[in-house]
C-alpha cells in the first residue's frame, strides 16, 4: 500500500463515515431522547432524498436543501403526535412495530409516486466535477460537500443540546419528565420536536446522499442494517459515540477492501500448504476485502460480547 | 347430389384449414416469475410490462392466430417462492413458464418441472428463460423443458474478448464481479478467454464483492486505478453496477473502459450519464435502437411507460412461439417442445437457432458502445440523452460455446 493509496482510501473512508453519521445521528438522538428505536429512520432518509429529487426539479437544489428535511420534519413530527404518541403507552415493542410498519407504508408510498426505478437525481452544476486532485485521482466536490454537511450537522446538534435553553430542557425533559412537566415545560412536544428533528436530520442525509449515490426504493433497506451498527458500536444514545463509530466503520471498510490476504496465505506463510482439497476451502480462501462490507457486523457482535454498552455509551442496561 | 358435392367440398375445406389452424383462436396462458419486490423490483416490473406489452402487440398480429394472456406472479427472487409461485401459476392453467432473474429461481423451475412432467402426461408445461445466463443451465444441468433465449455468460464472453482482443490499448484488465454464481463465471470465463485469445494481457486484480451490499464502491475504484489497469470488466446488475460507474465518475478514473453485461439495465444509465461517455462498453444479444419490428415496439413502450424496453429476449419468446405454433399446429407444449429443438427463425438480431442438443438460443451478439444518442441511434436509455451505440457485430457462430448437455428426452 502506498502513500498515494493510503491518502485516497483515507479521505474515501472518512466522507462515507460522515455519511453514516449524518444517516444515525437523528435515530441515535431519537434514540437516546425517547427511548423509541425507529425502524423508520432510513425510510426518512429515503423521503428527503425523493423530496429533495421532486423540489430541486422545481425550484433548484439549494431551496430543496432546506425544503426537504422540513418537509421530513412535519411528517415526523405529526408521526410522533398522531401515531407513536397513542401507542407509546404500551410499552416499547408496539412502538418498535409501528415504526416497522411505517417503513414498509413509506416504502409503497415511495413507490407508487415515483415509481421503482432509479430517478435521475443529480448534483448542481456548482457540485460537480473534482474539488481537488491528488496524484491523479480526483477527489469529487460531491463528497467534500456531504463532509462538510455532516461536520455543521455535529456542530450545531451539539452546540443546540449543549448551549441553548431549548437542549437544556430536551435534556432535563429525558432524565425527569414528570420535574419538567411540572416546571411548565410541554414535555410530549419536547417529544415530538424532537423526533422531528431526528428525522430531518435523516432528510438531511438523504437530500445529500441521494445525489451522491443513487436514489431508488431500495436505498432505504440497504442502509438500514449499518446505522444500527453505527448506533450500537458508538454507545446507545451517545452522539459523540456514533461518530465515533461512523467513521471507525467508514475506514474499517475503506481498508478492508485493499487486503487481498485470505487464511490460506496466513496458512503458506507459516509453511502449511492448502489445497482445493483441504478442508473448509472455500471458507479459507475467503479474502478480507471479499468480507469488508460485513466487517461492520462482526465488529457489532464483537461488541455487544465485549463492551455491551458501546464504545461512548454510558447506559448500563 | 350438387347440394350434396358442395356440402362435402366446404366441410373438406372446413376441416383443411381447422387442421392447419387447429390452434387459431386458442388462449395461451403464461406465467411470468420473476421479483416484483425487494432488491430486484424495478427490473422485475420493467420485464413483466415488457412481456404485457409485447403479447398485446402480438395478439394484434401473430400468424399462429392465438391470444396471449400473461399471469405475473412474484417470486421475490427465491428459489422457494418460485416453486410455490410455478405451482399457483399451473393451477390457474399456464402450461408457459417465463422467468430470467437468477439462475437460483431458474433452477427450481427445471427441477419442479421435470418432475411434474413426468407424473402428469398431458399437462406438461415448458419453461422459457430469458435471462438467466450461468452456463450450467444449459451443460451439466440441462433439461428437456428448458429453452435459454438468452447468450450465457461463456458465449457474451466469447463476443467481449474476441472484441477486446483487437484492442491494443487494452493491457491490464481488471475483474470485478458479485460474490455468486453469475460473477463467479464471468471472472472464470474472462481469465480463460483472455488467457487463450491474448496471452499478454495480464489480469491485475479479480474482485468479488458482496451482492447488492456495498455502498460505496470508492475503495474499490480506488483499488482499480493502483493496479493500472486500463481495462475493467464486470457482470455487475443493478445498484450495483451504477454505483460502481458512479464512483470510477467521480474519481476522474477516465482512462480506464467499462466492459459490462448489463449496462443498460434500470439504473444504470442514470448513474453513467454523460460523464461515462465513450468509457463504458457493453455485450447484448440486443440495443436499443434496432430497426424493424422490435424499433416499433421498443418507441411505443418508452411512449407509453417512460421506460426502456431493454430485454428483447422478451420479443425473442413471443416470435418463437408463434413460429412454433403454427409449425406443430397445436399450443400443446410437448409438440410445441418436439419444434423448438434445432427450430431457426428470423428475430430483431437475424436468423437465430434454439440448438437441439441444449436448447440454448444460438444468436449474434452486439458490442455497443455507451454515446450520446441522436443520428441513427435517436432512443436514449433512460432519458439521460445517451446510448448504447453499436460498434461491433458477431455472428451467431462467434459467439457459441460448445455444450456438455447430456438431453434426456422423453
Amino acid at each position: 500500500m502506498n502513500s498515494e493509496f493510503f491518502v485516497i482510501s483515507l479521505l474515501n473512508g472518512v466522507s462515507y463515515g460522515l455519511l453514516l453519521f449524518m444517516l444515525s445521528s437523528g435515530l441515535t438522538l431519537i434514540f437516546s431522547m425517547m427511548g423509541v428505536l425507529n425502524f423508520a429512520h432510513t425510510s426518512f432518509y429515503m423521503l428527503g432524498a425523493y423530496f429533495a429529487f421532486t423540489i430541486s426539479g422545481v425550484v433548484g437544489f439549494w431551496p430543496a436543501l432546506v425544503l426537504s428535511p422540513l418537509l421530513v420534519f412535519v411528517l415526523g413530527a405529526a408521526f410522533e403526535r398522531y401515531c407513536l404518541r397513542r401507542v407509546h403507552k404500551f410499552g416499547h415493542v408496539p412502538e418498535l412495530l409501528v415504526t416497522f410498519g411505517l417503513s414498509y407504508l413509506i416504502l409503497e408510498v415511495v413507490q407508487l409516486v415515483w415509481g421503482r426505478s432509479t430517478v435521475p437525481y443529480g448534483l448542481p452544476e456548482q457540485l460537480q466535477g473534482p474539488l481537488f486532485s491528488l496524484y491523479g485521482t480526483q477527489f469529487p466536490k460531491s463528497r467534500s460537500f456531504v463532509m462538510l454537511v455532516a461536520m455543521l450537522m455535529l456542530v450545531s446538534v451539539w452546540l443546540l443540546l449543549t448551549r441553548t435553553r431549548i437542549g437544556l430542557v430536551i435534556q432535563a425533559a429525558l432524565k425527569y419528565p414528570e420535574m419538567v412537566e411540572a416546571l411548565g415545560h410541554n414535555v410530549p412536544r419536547v417529544f415530538m420536536l424532537v423526533f422531528g428533528g431526528g428525522a430531518a436530520l435523516a432528510g438531511l442525509a438523504g437530500v445529500i446522499g441521494g445525489n451522491t449515490y443513487v436514489t431508488e426504493p431500495a436505498m432505504a433497506g440497504s442502509v438500514g442494517s449499518i446505522i444500527f451498527v453505527v448506533v450500537v458500536v458508538g454507545g446507545m444514545g451517545s452522539l459523540a459515540g456514533a461518530f465515533l463509530a461512523s467513521l471507525l466503520i467508514g475506514l474499517v471498510q475503506t481498508f478492508a477492501v485493499a487486503l487481498d490476504y485470505s487464511l490460506i496465505s496466513v496458512f503458506t506463510s507459516v509453511g502449511m500448504t492448502v489445497t482445493e482439497n483441504t478442508f473448509g476451502y472455500p471458507l479459507l480462501k475467503l479474502t478480507i476485502s471479499q468480507v469488508a462490507p460485513i466487517l461492520p457486523y462482526l465488529f457489532l457482535v464483537l461488541i455487544l460480547i465485549f463492551r455491551p454498552k458501546g464504545l461512548l455509551g454510558t447506559r448500563e442496561d | 347430389m350438387k347440394f350434396a358435392i358442395k356440402a362435402v367440398a366446404a366441410s373438406l375445406i372446413l376441416v383443411s384449414a381447422g387442421g392447419a389452424f387447429a390452434q387459431k383462436g386458442e388462449t395461451v396462458k403464461i406465467a411470468w416469475l420473476d421479483p416484483l419486490s425487494g432488491l430486484m423490483a424495478a427490473v422485475g416490473t420493467n420485464q413483466l410490462k415488457s412481456f404485457q406489452f409485447i403479447s398485446e402487440e402480438f395478439n394484434k398480429k401473430n400468424a399462429a392466430g392465438v391470444k396471449f394472456e400473461i399471469i405475473g406472479i412474484d417470486n421475490k427472487l427465491s428459489p422457494q417462492e418460485t416453486t410455490s409461485a410455478l405451482r399457483s401459476a399451473m393451477d390457474q392453467g399456464a402450461r408457459y413458464v417465463v422467468q430470467g432473474n437468477g439462475s437460483g429461481p431458474a433452477l427450481a423451475i427445471m427441477d419442479a418441472l421435470e418432475k411434474h412432467n413426468a407424473r402428469n402426461p398431458g399437462k406438461e408445461v415448458l419453461f422459457l428463460n430469458y435471462a438467466a445466463v450461468d452456463p450450467d443451465l444449459t451443460n451439466s444441468k440441462c433439461s428437456y423443458w428448458h429453452f435459454r433465449l438468452d447468450a450465457d455468460t461463456s458465449m457474451k464472453m466469447e463476443a467481449l474478448t474476441t472484441f477486446m482482443k483487437d484492442q491494443p490499448e487494452v493491457k491490464k484488465v481488471y475483474l470485478i464481479n458479485q460474490n455468486y454464481s453469475h460473477g463467479h463465471q464471468v471472472s472464470k470465463y474472462a481469465k480463460e478467454m483472455l488467457k487463450r485469445k491474448r496471452p499478454d494481457v495480464q489480469i491485475v486484480g479479480d474482485d468479488l464483492a458482496p451482492l447488492a451490499q456495498v455502498r460505496d464502491f470508492s475503495p474499490y475504484i480506488a483499488k482499480i486505478k493502483q493496479s493500472g489497469a486500463d481495462s475493467v470488466i464486470t457482470g455487475n446488475w443493478g445498484s450495483d453496477l451504477a454505483l460502481l460507474i458512479k464512483a470510477a465518475n467521480d474519481a476522474g478514473l477516465n482512462n480506464v473502459n467499462f466492459y459490462t453485461y448489463y449496462g443498460s439495465v434500470t439504473g444504470a444509465p442514470t448513474a453513467m450519464g454523460a460523464s461515462a461517455a465513450g468509457h463504458v462498453y457493453m455485450v447484448a444479444y440486443a440495443h436499443l435502437n434496432l430497426p424493424g419490428e422490435i424499433n416499433k415496439i421498443v418507441v411505443d413502450y418508452k411512449k407509453k411507460f417512460n421506460d426502456d424496453m431493454y430485454t428483447g429476449a422478451v420479443y425473442h419468446a413471443f416470435s418463437m412461439l408463434d413460429s412454433a405454433f403454427v409449425k406443430a399446429k397445436s399450443t400443446d407444449p410437448v409438440k410445441v417442445a418436439a419444434v423448438l429443438e434445432g427450430m431457426k427463425f428470423k428475430s430483431f438480431n437475424g436468423e437465430v437457432e434454439m440448438r437441439k442438443t441444449d436448447h440454448q438460443l444460438q444468436q449474434g451478439l452486439f458490442i455497443s458502445k455507451w454515446e450520446k444518442a441522436g443520428g441513427k441511434y435517436p432512443l436514449d436509455s433512460e432519458s439521460t440523452g445517451y446510448t448504447f451505440v453499436p460498434v461491433k457485430y458477431y455472428e451467431p457462430y462467434v459467439a457459441s460455446t460448445p455444450t456438455s448437455c447430456q438431453m434426456k428426452r422423453p
